[in-house]
């Protein structure tokens, strides 16, 4: 006989997992008093988003399905942006929550929240165990749905009194599980994909984070290098494809580079390989690579034709679609569309201006692309920085940048470097942060101190939450309502006590000192190189404080709503 | 718009309804009908929906729902050939004077009087759409006190291949 919490710890380590991140709490207690004992390795975050980050950024790092754990009610309910970023990004995931006795449940009992309400639509799929003899089925059966199909973030909601039930149910791990649907036979689409691919004159591959979900970056390099077809990323794509490779256009889309966004508007044949067509990617829909025909590789059939109608679609795993489709190719040697491709690469790299003596956010992203040699594992946070990470960083291998893409959740970076360190222990791991995003999750830099992790926490401050404020300037007549982050030219309504004009808070050097790390501020570009060698070369989390031009603004940018010819590259 | 009718084997499992009810209700298309009943299987339940769209929208929402892990076989026929039932149960001001009149009617559309009082009758009609329509259109100058309908079910006229997921 188990006890319910018995069957949640078993069945983490029949998973494999070797750490769990969470925050305990009144309904989890079982499960934390066999936790102290078993194997599995306990993350203590700080806030249970942190703790659902954490398990996410581990998750995108490795490849592995990420575990975390909270308590009933508010535990339950600071998990939800977590899960939501997870589901949005199809990352593995399996959250289990604790929740009030069954007895009690619905009567609003202390710290009851309905939980499996609550997350039923930011989560793969969710549980709510009524039976404890149902546990090791669920248990097995979530980790199984977490990563199989699509990958998403499940949620096991446990009260308590099932935790402390006894059974003698145990499960094989086949009996009785449900797992991926069975995908139909792709044979047909990639008989019509390889076929227009081979009279296409102008094809592109666009290619979106399915191919890193799918392990199958080999076989796209083989597929663009044997026809010789250019590759364009979306944000999530970022790695599939080594960004050094001249069949590299970058990525595309809103902040995407002129060469990208001119080819997928021009091009004849666009063959989507795992993106999903969002609409940060498309631009103005109707107005989407308007001369091509459009073909559509996923896992996922509800992918297909959701916002663009899709002539070939080519629904499978597609590591095994790369494969067949390389077998039907022939082989290209010279293609004239290649050439003016080039052009347009040769004509607009990503730039930005250089002001003498001044720090660009810019020029910290590709500094940090030169002290790492290109094999870091860059994190984001989510604004304008985030924009600046894709631009000037190349990124030659899969799982190297982590970025909230699909929420867009700010706050998501440094948990998440946190858990990419966890899972890559010898790789560099740099996070790029906004002054804004940062403070979102700061309690979890203690953590990387209790653990000694090296992460590098590179904070470009320029005073601003300066993605909002970008679009203010562009698009709301230069009114600056609520993004400014320094004292100073506030706006009336909010109405803070003049004080200092000067004073910026917090300190963010103090704040990293007070949570134990080293900590340092650079104002100039020249002060920049060294000070991240010696953040790299720190054992334990640097923050390198950067003190960036305040009202820089991401270009190349695609207004919203704009068709991706319409590329504005500076406020005139 | 294009009224769909869904039809769904899913997991007789809690919190299923409410994963498929949300999946349509939170793109912001209302649910006609929907009826949920057990089948041969102790294990699976069948749904039937009618849910008025546009055919691409209701085509993702198909493959959604295809997704969701409690949901074994979705179909919408109405692209198939299909044959839908609703059951009506109705409650009539029935005087003396009326009767006849109201078990004439309830005869030509094969229907049953279940129960007579003083001056009520309860009847029983099965029927599509149009001759329960048909029907109500005839009692309402009588006078409706209650009505209640059972929503849509349908099956499939003759069987075609619905794939490896059916069971
Ligand atoms: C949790 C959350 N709240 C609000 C937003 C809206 N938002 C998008 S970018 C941004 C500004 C980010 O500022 P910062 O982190 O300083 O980065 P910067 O754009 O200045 O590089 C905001 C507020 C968001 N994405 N996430």
């Amino acid at each position: 006989m188990r006890t319910g919490a018995q069957c949640i710890i078993d069945g983490l380590q029949q998973a494999g997992v070797d750490r769990i991140f969470g925050i305990p709490g009144g309904t989890v207690l079982d499960i934390f008093a066999l936790l102290y004992h078993a194997p599995v390795g306990f993350v203590l975050a700080r806030h249970e988003q942190g703790a659902v980050h954490m398990a996410d950024g581990y998750a995108r790092a490795s490849g592995k399905t990420g575990a975390c754990i909270v308590t009933s009610g508010p535990g339950a309910t600071n998990a939800v942006t977590g899960l939501a970023t997870a589901n949005m990004d199809g990352v593995p995931l399996v959250c289990i929550a604790g929740q009030v006795p069954s007895s009690m449940i619905g009567n609003d009992a202390f710290q009851e929240a309905d939980t499996t309400g609550i997350t039923r639509g930011i989560t793969k799929h969710n549980y709510l165990v009524r039976d404890v003899d149902d546990l090791p089925r669920v248990m097995c059966e979530a980790f199984r749905l977490a990563s199989e199909g699509k990958p998403g973030p499940v949620l096991i909601d446990v009260p308590k009194d099932i935790q402390r039930a006894q059974t003698d149910v145990v499960c094989d791990g086949k009996t009785g599980i449900r797992g991926a649907k069975p995908l139909p036979d792709c044979n047909p689409g990639i008989e019509a994909l390889a076929d227009a691919l081979n009279r296409a004159r102008k094809p592109v591959l666009f290619v979106g984070g399915g191919v890193i979900a799918g392990d199958a970056s080999a076989e796209l390099l083989a597929v663009a290098h044997k026809a010789r077809i250019p590759v364009t990323t979306t944000l999530m794509g970022l790695g599939a494809f080594p960004e050094t490779d001249p069949l590299s256009l970058r990525m595309l889309g809103m902040h995407g580079s002129v060469a990208a966004n001119r080819a997928v508007s021009a091009c004849d044949l666009l063959v989507s390989v795992g993106a999903r067509f969002d609409d940060r990617v498309t631009g103005k829909i109707d107005e989407f690579a308007p001369h091509a025909v459009i073909a559509h590789i996923d896992i996922d059939p509800s992918a297909i034709s959701k916002s663009v109608a899709v002539r070939i679609p080519v629904v499978g795993h597609v590591k095994t679609v790369l494969t067949r489709l390389l077998e039907r190719l022939e082989p290209v040697t010279q293609r004239e569309w290649i050439n003016e491709i080039a052009a347009w690469q040769e004509a607009y790299p990503f730039s930005y201006e250089v002001e003498n003596g001044k720090l660009a956010s810019q020029y910290v992203v590709e500094s940090i692309y030169h002290a790492t040699r290109g094999a870091a594992t860059i994190v984001t946070d989510v604004g304008q920085h985030q924009m600046w990470a894709a631009h000037h960083y190349k990124y030659t291998q899969p799982r190297s940048f982590i970025s909230s893409g699909g929420l867009g959740t700010m706050g998501f970076g440094l948990p998440a470097a946190i858990g990419a360190q966890f899972a890559c222990p010898d790789r560099t791991v740099v996070l790029i942060a906004g002054d804004g995003s940062i403070q979102m999750n700061f309690q979890e830099l203690v953590v990387a101190v209790e653990h000694r992790l090296p992460i590098n926490v590179v904070v470009l401050n320029n005073g601003h939450l300066g993605m909002v404020r970008q679009w203010q300037e562009m698009f709301y007549s230069r009114e600056y309502s609520a993004t400014r982050l320094g004292q100073g030219e506030r706006g009336k309504n909010e109405r803070i006590v003049p004080g200092d004009k000067d004073v910026y808070l917090p300190d963010f050097v103090k704040l990293a000192e007070a949570h134990g790390a080293a900590a340092m501020r650079v104002h100039t570009p020249d002060a920049l190189p060294s000070a991240l060698r010696d953040a790299i070369a720190t054992d334990g989390p640097v923050l390198v404080e950067c003190m960036v031009k305040p009202d820089e603004n991401v270009y190349p940018m695609v207004p919203p709503g704009a068709s991706l010819t319409e590329m504005v590259h500076s406020m005139a | 718009m294009k009224k769909h009718t869904l039809t769904l084997n899913v997991d007789n499992q809690p919190g299923v309804l409410a994963r498929i009810v949300g999946l349509i209700s939170g793109r912001g298309y209302n649910i006609e009908t929907l009826n949920v009943g057990p089948t041969q299987n102790p294990e699976v339940s069948r749904m039937t929906m009618q849910v008025p769209g546009d055919d691409r929208v209701l085509e993702q929402v198909t493959r959604q729902l295809a997704k969701l892990v409690d949901v074994r076989s979705v179909i919408d026929l109405t692209k198939r050939n299909f044959v839908n039932r609703e059951l009506l149960l109705i409650k009539v001001a029935a005087p003396r004077e009326c009767r006849s009149e109201i078990i004439e009617l309830v005869g030509l559309f094969d229907g049953k009087i279940i129960a007579v009082h003083n001056a009520e009758m309860v009847l029983q009609v099965a029927g599509d759409k149009d001759k329960l329509h048909a029907l109500l259109a005839l009692l309402e100058p009588m006078g409706i006190l209650d009505l209640v309908r059972t929503g849509v079910i349908a099956i499939e006229n003759e069987s075609c291949n619905r794939g490896a997921d059916d069971e």
